[in-house]
């Protein structure tokens, strides 16, 4: 356990073992998120109160799933980089952001839109898409603080300390915005909180968060390597990388 | 199959502009992720080698006499 | 020396002499310092206080002077406009120590700098969130805030305050050293603001409906009862970053 934390330490080996294992991530994300396309957009059975645009569901809750998770990953990896100082962390957290905001925002988007045939209306204050839009916010605040540092030492820690900030806020926002909501909105009607959904449902939906997880997992390893390609130019592994790729 | 025909999978039983406009954004968005990283790793790798090419210019004339580094005539600026 | 240096310089001195006491000493020294020194800048103690009013008067002439519609949303006009007035002045919590190097200076004692920071923060809000509170029910009755709410206007925004402070300290202690950290700041803290506003507007609103304004003002008090223990830490860690940065 010790000797793979220290392994972490060295970029290098991060950057050999990440080589190996990011084309079965990227093939896996591939293969889940175009079988539960065809699955959800053909062969679910649509809602009956809802009708087919329900099938938003297949990208709405697999996007909310991985906004927050991202954030939770973020602050984890802001934690292990000021504790153990293992500069890896502190490179994958440099890359999950813009990741988790892109997520947010597709929540967002799709939860807006299916609100349009849903409550006749482009944007709702419920407490699901209000606590979205919060956690974008709380995103971007992480990336404009991150490129405000001059220095990438002070940066990187700010940026962590940012990340558990928010990620112990996170809860207490989900919790009071819920209040909120039922507060002013006694007819709660949740778009996806459906008790007992049928499997041919849920199905297509399980795969499509695997899918979409399976993507955030390949796409943190891709972009990680060209982060510490970019962060350790001046050492002699990456130089002779670059000499044997010309 | 939900639905009996193509045209009837494209029009989403009247939801059409929601279901389409929802995923469309999300394929673009994953898409273009995808891309941007992949276009992120070959310009930093092209970076990097013009980087190398070019320490290596600087650093071949000065081993052969002066310590300092020179650009004499001969050598061709890269852009 | 400066009437600051001289002070740190007096609560140095006393840190040497009384290593048992040492604590007490630091603490309250920051305090007395960071009180006359904010007092002496007398318009920033008045700054936020008149920020306020301005906000207030302008939502009557933005929306509409209709009475009844104003009282149906005073609670949470009267509560961003005083979160907007506090979230203004934090920028200069650290600011003046940073530019003149005093700030440096509290993090080379021995003293835990978080309970330092704290000081500091409670004598912010003293001087902003208190007045703030007090202030508000006069406000309260431009905007036609219907009666039996005022009281609470001021417990809740007292209350909410103090978190806003310790919270809002933790953002400007990541920002003083950026050049253009002001607007940063806002953005990096109003999302964190967002449960103190739902529980303290809330609370007002609970308390024109006559109903469940202890429920608010507890969560409020849980709130802020969490920010007391971990902020200081956040803040004091966000120091030294912006101060090696």
């Amino acid at each position: 356990m010790w000797a793979f934390i220290n392994k972490l330490r060295s970029p290098k080996w991060f950057y050999a073992i990440s080589a190996r294992l990011q084309p079965w991530f990227w093939a896996a994300a591939l293969i889940l998120i175009v079988t539960g396309t065809i699955w959800g957009l053909a062969f679910a059975p649509a809602d009956y109160q809802q009708g087919n645009s329900f099938r938003i569901i297949y990208v709405h809750v697999p996007a909310a799933f991985l906004a927050q998770s991202i954030f939770v990953s973020m602050a984890i990896t802001g934690l292990v980089f000021m504790v153990w100082k293992i500069k890896i962390a502190d490179m994958a957290a440099t890359v999950m952001a813009p990741l988790g905001a892109a997520m947010t925002f597709i929540a967002l988007f799709s939860g807006a839109v299916w609100g349009v045939p849903t409550w006749g209306t482009w944007w709702m204050w419920d407490a699901r898409l209000t606590s979205m839009l919060i956690l974008l916010f709380l995103y971007l605040g992480v990336i404009a603080l991150r490129g405000a540092f001059a220095s990438r030492d002070s940066a990187s820690r700010a940026a962590s300390v940012l990340a558990m900030v928010g990620v112990i806020n996170i809860p207490i926002i989900k919790y009071s915005v819920e209040w909120w909501y039922t507060l002013h909105q006694p007819a709660t009607f949740t778009i996806t909180g459906r008790v007992g959904m049928p499997m041919e449902m849920w199905l297509p939906l399980l795969i499509m968060v695997l899918g979409f997880y399976s993507f955030f997992i390949a796409l943190v390893l891709t972009r990680t390597r060209s982060e510490i390609l970019r962060r350790e130019s001046n050492k002699r592994w990456v130089r002779e990388l670059v000499e044997e790729a010309n | 199959m939900a639905f009996d025909t193509f045209q009837e999978l494209l029009a989403m039983g009247g939801h059409a502009p929601y279901v389409w406009s929802a995923w469309g954004l999300t394929a673009a968005l994953l898409l273009g992720i995808v891309f941007h990283a992949r276009a992120e790793r070959r310009q930093l790798l092209r970076q990097l080698q013009r980087r190398a090419r070019r320490e290596a210019r600087q650093s071949a004339p000065a081993a052969a006499s002066q310590p300092i580094q020179t650009s004499k005539g001969g050598c061709t600026n890269d852009a | 020396m400066t009437a600051s240096e001289n002070s740190l310089a007096k609560a140095a001195a006393a840190l040497r002499e009384e290593p048992g006491d040492g604590l007490a000493v630091a603490v309250w020294a920051t305090l007395k310092r960071d009180l006359v020194l904010m007092l002496r800048r007398r318009s920033e103690v008045l700054n936020p206080l008149v920020f306020f009013a301005l906000v207030i008067t302008l939502f009557p002439i933005g929306i509409s002077p209709d009475p009844a519609l104003l009282a149906a949303i005073a609670p949470g006009l009267l509560w961003v406009a005083a979160l907007l007035a506090a979230l203004l002045s934090l920028d200069s919590l650290f600011r003046a120590d940073y530019d003149d190097g005093s700030l440096e200076q509290l993090l080379l004692t021995p003293q835990p700098l978080a309970l330092l920071a704290l000081a500091k923060v409670a004598v912010h809000w003293l001087l902003t969130g208190l007045p703030l509170a007090l202030m508000a029910p006069v406000l309260g009755i431009m905007l036609s805030l219907p009666a039996g709410s005022y009281v609470v206007l001021a417990i809740s925004l007292a209350l909410g305050s103090a978190s806003l402070s310790l919270i809002g300290a933790i953002g400007a202690a990541l920002t003083v050293g950026l050049s253009r950290g002001g607007v940063l700041l806002s953005l990096l803290v109003l999302p964190l603001y967002i449960p103190v506003l739902i529980f303290g507007a809330g609370a007002v609103q609970a308390a024109i409906l006559g109903d469940g304004v202890l429920a608010h003002l507890a969560i409020l008090g849980a709130l802020l009862a969490l920010a007391l223990s971990l902020a200081p830490l956040a803040i004091a860690a966000s120091l030294r970053i912006s101060i090696n940065g």
